[in-house]
């Protein structure tokens, strides 16, 4: 479903925030990316949603090589994925009904199926009394149940969660990610959920890289990955959970 | 202080008519000046090194013309402009003829009001719609405009302010309006009472369009609860 082989991309100031990256998705699946700050995470999404193009290597999404996809024929993919952001990203002077039609104006839907589709997801995430209220009045959990909500509005194929839950309690957290696993298993949308928590990782998905320095050093089954981790920064990531539960 | 209220009322229609030609001017300019300074400022944003559609050329000749535009003193902007004022209303004098120094004074501003509100807007709502593969054009008018509408409009009310300020100073050159009279009667007669009220007049207009519009920007606003 998304492929990236040897993928490469080399900011302005010549950091290399990605080297050879390489990796596959499968479709359905919850997919976990994990990485420290800086290990080029968020570049390998932009690179997925195709919001920066790679300087070398290979990208495909939904069966189509898109490396080379800019403009108007790189809009029609990102119309199949739905993107969450740590931040949330809504907009402050729409209220939350606006904010999930959002996307639905963006492509000229008519009105009586935006208003359906508005009602559908605002019951998908819980969200059917709030729906008047302002992105200002509500917690950061509510928050992110909208902009999970504005991000499926177009029935989008993959769902794409930049640190989705970094931003949120341990309780909010687990609201979230239950929210998402349940969208999953009821839409069965690929979610690609990038993190530098293994908790995340460990709670929901069930393929998982492990990003270092913009390469991938572990690709795999979670379940393997974390019962029996080869690289040192997995190991490391791993240990920085199990220092945490020591001090408790 | 009746005698004050003998000479405000045998004043009073002429006050009404500068009031009228001021607020004509003012309402003309501050017009045709955001029809001009709105997507100047627009590609001022989106033309700059984190806009949409970077373009170092583009982003430098229009800076440079906002920042000469801004840089030309009120009073030289009008004789510069005769030739051009006469061309377009076909008269130097009067009110209408005021409305194109005004205007050629007000859109630069305008301009860096419309950049500066744009700017402060947060980058993540302008990635969202990326994302969702908005078009440059819909991410201007969909996301970037709306959501800076309290800070345009907090800013129309500077602008605002500063027309009525200015075509007061046009008055000195033959346009109408408050300043004209004032002049008239101040400068002119000697009338120092009748001065003062017009000046009065003047201060109230400004703090009323100040009070109005920002209170309006508050309550617009959706960030602020
Ligand atoms: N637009 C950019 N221009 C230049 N350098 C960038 C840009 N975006 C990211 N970088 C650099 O690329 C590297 C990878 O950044 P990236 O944002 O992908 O990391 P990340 O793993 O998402 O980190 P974090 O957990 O802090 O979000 C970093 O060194 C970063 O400074
Ligand atoms: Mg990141």
């Amino acid at each position: 479903m998304i492929k990236l082989q040897n993928v490469t991309k080399i900011y302005k100031n010549s950091i290399h925030a990605l080297q050879d990256a390489t990796l596959d998705i499968d479709a359905g699946d919850i997919f976990g990316i994990i990485g420290k700050s800086g290990a080029g995470k968020s570049t390998m999404l932009k690179m997925i949603g195709l919001l920066e193009r790679p300087d070398a290597g290979r990208i495909e999404i939904l069966g189509q090589d898109v490396t080379d996809f800019s403009g108007t024929a790189a809009n029609t993919v990102k119309k199949q994925m739905g993107t969450v952001f740590q931040g949330f990203n809504l907009l402050m002077q729409r209220n939350v009904e606006k904010n999930i039609a959002f996307p639905l104006e963006l492509i000229k839907a008519d009105k009586t199926y935006i208003n359906q589709r508005v009602s559908e997801l605002a019951g998908l995430v819980d969200l059917t009394d709030k729906l008047k209220a302002y992105p200002a009045q509500l917690s950061g959990g509510q928050k992110q149940r909208v902009a999970i909500a504005r991000a499926l509005a177009t029935n989008p194929k993959i769902l794409l969660c930049d640190e989705p839950t970094s931003a949120l309690d341990s309780f909010t957290t687990g609201e979230i990610l239950r929210l998402l696993r349940d969208i999953n298993t009821k839409l069965g949308i690929t979610i690609i959920i990038i993190t530098h928590e293994i908790g995340v990782i460990r709670a929901i998905t069930k393929r998982m890289a492990v990003l270092s320095e913009g390469r991938v050093v572990e690709l795999g089954q979670t379940a393997d990955i974390i019962a029996n981790p080869q690289h040192s920064m997995t190991k490391l990531l791993l240990n920085v959970e199990k220092n945490l539960d020591g001090e408790e | 202080m009746e005698n004050l209220w003998i000479t405000f009322a045998a004043f009073w229609p002429t006050l009404f008519d500068g009031l009228v030609d001021t607020m004509y001017m003012t309402f003309a300019s501050v017009t045709i000046a955001y029809a001009l300074g709105l997507p100047m400022g627009v590609m001022l944003v989106a033309t700059g090194p984190d806009g949409l559609m970077p373009n170092r050329p583009a982003n430098k000749i229009l800076g440079m013309v906002v920042n000469t535009g801004r840089s030309i003193p009120f009073i030289i902007l009008i004789v510069l402009l005769i030739p051009i004022t006469r061309i377009i209303v076909g008269t130097t004098i009067g009110s209408t003829a005021a409305i194109v120094p005004l205007v050629i004074a007000a859109a630069p501003f305008v301009a860096r009001m419309v950049e500066a509100a744009l700017s402060e807007l947060d980058a993540g709502v302008i990635d969202a719609a990326k994302s969702m593969g908005a078009g440059n054009f819909q991410i201007i008018r969909k996301v970037m405009l709306p959501e800076s509408i309290p800070s345009l409009v907090r800013g129309l009310a500077i602008t605002t302010i500063n027309l009525i300020s200015l075509s007061a100073m046009a008055g000195a050159v033959g346009a109408g309006g408050l300043g004209r009279i004032a002049i008239r009667y101040g400068y002119q007669r000697f009338q120092t009472d009748l001065m003062l009220i017009t000046v009065v007049f003047i201060v109230a207009i400004v703090a009323i369009v100040q009070l109005v519009l920002n209170v309006l920007a508050a309550k617009i606003d959706r960030k602020i609860i």
